[in-house]
């Protein structure tokens, strides 16, 4: 670990050892560029987007013919999707189950997984190979994998089973179905997370748990789950970003309805496609950046207190 | 929104389709060609574009096709395309794309630097463009093709100011549809009205069949049916009244609507919201369902053999006010937009495909349509096609289907998601209809 | 504190003598494993049979025939090698981009001490964990707007060009690199450039001289999880390009899907032909791949 020669110290751009280093203006010029050519682009393609859809989530307007056209509504949609949307607070509640699933059900999956893996085993690569398998094919493919595995006539579980039930097509169950699928590629992910992680914990702090006498378990629990923390962090908000993010699975199964809406949906539905109501999906939008906030915040929180030199 | 209807489904076409179709890059597409070793086949096909440039040369004009996922119709199209330009001398450069996806992009397309001419349909998704200064006047156009069209097909070409916008190709009108074979071993004779229809749906229970296929995966399915009994019991005027929003969807006609429609649902097919229409056609097709009211469309899905075997009716009276006096026939056709850049070259092309000689190459290839010029080629016309021409020409009412008749934001998210919840829970009809009419008094604005 | 760890043991292998407990993990592993594998077996299985076994005999049946026919109807109905052309030109041009942009921007923060490194580095990772659909519409609609001449772009526009899809990939995508990056970088000794600054070197020549070659191995692992990421996704292209000619790859599923619903067959096919070059990659790879994921111990 090389923060002793990290570029930190004084807030004057002065390097650790104290003397002082004048930059020189073409070292000036060349780090302005070096900044700001990137800036530009992610500001103008991300930063200045998301605050022109805050703006306008609160007009009413179809896309053609220029902003101008757009008018100035206030509130009114937010109180629409609150109040008249069907689809608005299904789509609030699947996006809780999915986060729900993912925190206590594929996100310590993937855990486990890694910690077994962890263990000297034979063909532990190959086993890190195929758990990760799922995490390199396209949600599209994976959106295709799900009508494969759940068509009421034509899937492999129904097929296997001799049952038929309506995996897809029922509102009760089909989120449900898609989520095994969407665990089994997420578990996969944060394996590989962990994985990084646990090689990372200095083997003696085991050693020690071990000499101790205390069970798997307990040592677990006492000694590398505390290791993780920096891992974990990440691991928390990755798997909340996810369940906000997702979108492709469903969108590709049946556009997102009848059962399987998301907020991502909700938005795409209302602005993409002949819908074009831009003022109404922007609020939805809005919405979903105002619960994203949180984990962002916690991460980059996490992560500046971590890129901080001690 | 719509879906495959109107493009015709051939499992066994390969890739002839695709000759000259393709705009490539010039940069680097030899190479790329070269590098997936596509010496054999698809390469020789795809033709370089002489020229980066989006404005093409003189003598040429674009056409944007929502096609890219049916070869069969696709290739009808280049098929006809050769035959317009050894009349013409114009080239035609066809840009397909999947046909849901043109239809999604429609918005950002034609704003952007759309083709010349494009596929599209009657009905207010055109007047809407129209209204919004995105589609191209062809007044012009229409001069000489107006004695060729019955006042049906002249009306749903025209904008809401009168002028016309839309150039109709083909059409296909929604009806029950039924197997002769399966009638005729089961004594069943086809309904003509409601309580027929219900009486025949109970005995083909109890023979073990599913009387009425019925699927609703794609939303739009089941709004054939909502059009019907609604044309039906509330007549035409009305429905033309509740499409434009100038009705309330709280009213107790639309109610009544739904609870007509509850009596039926017993009788369709279980799991319809898991599965796609072609999906119904297969249990249809295969004798499991005695009858599928669908657009003559469905003929797509079935193999050439049964095809002799379905016949249909129109669907059966329910007030005898009306009778069936009113039919859901949508006009699949071709507008021009507003920024088309070789407008000479757009009208010649789009005067071309109102022509009888064009339907004549496409209809060979898409027999689930009839066309809509008076002056085409009926001797080739298969059972189902004439049958459907003369279906619509004697029925006085033609509407366009819900999702083609109304704001498509209305029909998209909030009728597709209503009438699913509906068929999830069909009791529920007085606050499924509230809820509809709140956000229909947002979407219209009144 | 992120180390540049991979998934390879470097402890001692030491020979455990098999206990229950290991033989039941091996087995718990094995089923587990089979599972995992088994959606997409099916799908594989799948892309073999011909439609009409299929349509005969279900989905769920030992095969009578197998054959390549629908890879054969794959590649040239789903007009694939064009797609994976179009997918290319959109993939690696952005991703030489990302890791320039990255690295310039990861230079600055974490080998210079100004007051703006952190909320330069806030600026920059918030925006990757933005959900894509939060911004559709105005970019779109700039991209509408935006005319760029028609050498760099056929339709004049942002919209429906390379161009375009690729600078929104880029935008989405620098973030996450960046913070790999920066951590990456930290652990340069400072001693390397400080020499090169003594002798003369101005921060261009120790950037480009110095710690890019060092930063190799960072590339290559942030060059595969990009390419996947970028390859695989299909809602830029949805939302920004209207040619049908120049969509990417994963849009030639969508080509293929409309047409032949029951035909899974073919889509099978043509699921397996757009993964395998991500799955090659990441065969290939392998190392490189998750040590990449790990090096920031973050995500996309």
């Amino acid at each position: 670990m090389a923060t002793d020669v990290a570029a930190a110290g004084q807030a004057d751009g002065t390097p650790r050892e104290g003397r002082a280093v004048r930059l020189s203006v073409r070292d000036r010029i060349a780090l302005a560029l070096m900044v700001t050519i990137p800036v530009i682009v992610v500001g103008g393609l991300i930063w200045f987007p998301t605050f022109a859809s805050i703006a306008l989530s609160f007009t009413s307007w179809d896309g053609i013919g220029g902003i101008t056209t757009a008018k100035w509504i206030g509130t009114e949609n937010y109180h629409q999707v609150a109040t008249i949307y069907p689809g608005f607070w299904p789509a609030v509640r699947h996006n809780l189950i999915w986060l729900a699933y993912l925190t206590f059900v594929a996100t310590p999956f993937g855990l486990f997984l890694a910690y077994q893996l962890d263990k000297e085993l034979r063909g532990s690569r190959m086993y890190q190979s195929i758990f990760f398998l799922p995490v390199v094919l396209s949600f599209a493919i994976l959106g295709f994998i799900v009508q494969l595995t759940y068509s009421q006539s034509q899937g492999l579980i129904n097929g296997i089973f001799g049952t038929n039930v309506d995996w897809l097509g029922d509102p009760s169950i089909n989120l449900w179905a898609v989520l095994v699928l969407v665990g089994w590629r997420h578990a996969g992910y944060i394996m590989i997370l962990y994985l990084a992680g646990l090689k990372a914990i200095d083997p003696s702090l085991r050693e020690a748990a071990a000499i101790d006498g205390a069970g798997e378990w307990h040592a677990f629990r006492t000694v590398v789950f505390p290791a993780l923390r920096p891992i974990n962090i990440v691991i928390v908000v990755v798997t909340v970003i996810e369940a906000l993010r997702a979108f492709d699975v469903v969108y590709v199964v049946n556009k997102g309805r009848n059962g399987l809406e998301l907020l991502s949906v909700l938005v795409t539905n209302n602005i993409i496609g002949e819908a074009s109501r831009i003022g109404y999906g922007s609020a939805i939008a809005v919405i979903l950046i105002v619960f994203s906030i949180i984990p962002i915040i916690v991460f980059v929180w996490n992560s500046f207190k971590e890129t901080e030199p001690a | 929104m719509s879906d495959a209807r109107g493009q015709s489904k051939d499992p066994g076409e390969t890739s002839q389709a695709r000759l000259t179709r393709r705009r490539l890059l010039v940069t680097g597409a030899t190479g790329a060609a070269a590098a997936y070793g596509l010496s054999a086949g698809g390469a020789s096909a795809r033709g370089l574009s002489s020229s980066i440039f989006k404005s093409t040369a003189a003598g040429t004009v674009t056409f944007g096709a929502n096609a890219a996922d049916t070869p069969v119709p696709l290739k009808a199209l280049n098929q006809s395309f050769k035959a317009f330009t050894a009349k013409t001398g114009t080239q035609v450069k066809v840009n397909a794309v999947a046909h849901n996806q043109f239809q999604e992009q429609i918005n950002s397309y034609l704003q952007g630097q759309p083709d010349d001419v494009f596929t599209w349909f009657a009905g207010y998704r055109m007047k809407f463009f129209a209204e919004k200064g995105l589609l191209s006047q062809v007044d012009d156009v229409w001069a000489t093709l107006k004695p060729q069209f019955a006042s049906a097909f002249q009306n749903a070409s025209k904008g809401s100011d009168g002028h016309y916008y839309f150039v109709p190709s083909h059409a296909y009108p929604w009806a029950l549809h039924y197997r002769k074979s399966v009638f005729a071993k089961n004594g069943y004779t086809p309904p003509k009205t409601w309580a027929q229809l219900i009486a025949l749906c109970k005995k083909m229970q109890a023979d073990g069949l599913t009387p009425l296929a019925f699927t609703d995966k794609e939303g739009w399915p089941a709004m054939g049916t909502f059009d019907i009994i609604n044309m039906r019991i509330n007549g035409y005027d009305f429905h033309v009244r509740l499409m434009g929003g100038k009705a309330r969807w709280d009213s107790p006609q639309v109610k009544k609507v739904f609870n007509t429609w509850r009596e039926l649902l017993p009788y369709t097919s279980e799991g319809a919201l898991g599965m796609l229409w072609q999906e119904g056609a297969t249990q249809f097709i295969k004798g499991e369902a005695g009858m599928y009211f669908l657009g003559t469309f469905v003929g797509q899905a079935f193999p050439a053999a049964a095809s002799k075997d379905v016949d249909f009716v129109a669907f059966p009276a329910i007030n005898p006010k009306w009778g069936q006096d009113s039919i859901d026939a949508p006009i699949d056709g071709y507008c021009m937009s507003k920024k088309s850049k070789n407008p000479t070259e757009a009208k010649q092309l789009m005067t071309f495909l109102g022509s009888a000689a064009y339907e004549n190459i496409y209809l060979n290839s898409d027999p689930n349509n009839f066309g809509a010029n008076k002056n085409v080629n009926t001797s080739k016309y298969t059972a189902i096609q004439k049958k459907s021409a003369a279906l619509v020409a004697k029925t006085a009412h033609i509407a366009q289907f819900l999702d083609r008749d109304t704001r498509p934001d209305f029909a998209s998210t909030v009728m597709i998601p209503a009438i699913q919840q509906f068929l999830n829970k069909p009791e529920d009809v007085n606050s499924l209809c509230s809820s509809i009419q709140k956000q229909k008094v947002a979407i219209f604005g009144s | 504190m992120t180390t540049v760890a991979t998934t390879e043991d470097t402890r001692p292998v030491r020979k455990r003598p098999l206990s229950v407990s290991r033989i039941i993990l091996h087995a718990f592993l094995i089923i587990t494993a089979l599972l995992w594998l088994a959606p997409v077996a099916w799908a594989v299985f799948t892309s073999f049979r011909p439609y009409a076994d299929t349509a005969k005999n279900g989905y769920v049946s030992l095969p009578h025939t197998l054959t390549l026919g629908n890879y054969r109807r794959a590649w040239t109905q789903g007009d694939i090698p064009l797609h994976f052309w179009n997918s290319l030109i959109i993939t690696i041009p952005a991703i030489v981009l990302i890791l320039l942009f990255a690295a310039m921007v990861a230079y600055v923060v974490s080998r210079f001490s100004f007051w703006f490194n952190v909320p330069l580095l806030i600026f920059f990772m918030a925006a990757n964990l933005l959900p894509q659909q939060v911004i559709i519409t105005p970019v779109y609609q700039m991209f509408l707007r935006i005319h760029l001449p028609t050498w760099l772009s056929e339709s004049g526009a942002a919209y429906d060009s390379f161009i375009g899809l690729i600078a929104i990939n880029v935008a989405f995508q620098t973030g996450f690199c960046t913070f790999v990056l920066s951590n990456y970088m930290k652990t340069l000794p400072k001693s390397l450039t400080e020499a090169a600054r003594v002798d003369g070197a101005g921060v261009t020549r120790q950037f480009f001289g110095i710690i890019m070659p060092l930063c190799r191995p960072a590339f290559a692992a942030l060059a595969v999880l990009e390419f996947t990421w970028i390859y695989n996704d299909f809602f830029w292209a949805v939302v920004l390009m209207s040619s049908g000619d120049k969509q990417p790859i994963t849009s030639s599923l969508n080509n293929l899907q409309g047409q032949f619903f029951t035909d899974n067959n073919l889509i099978a096919a043509a699921s397996v032909l757009v993964a395998i070059p991500t799955i090659l990659v990441f065969a290939l790879l392998q190392r490189q791949f998750i040590g990449g994921l790990t090096l920031g111990s973050t995500k996309e």
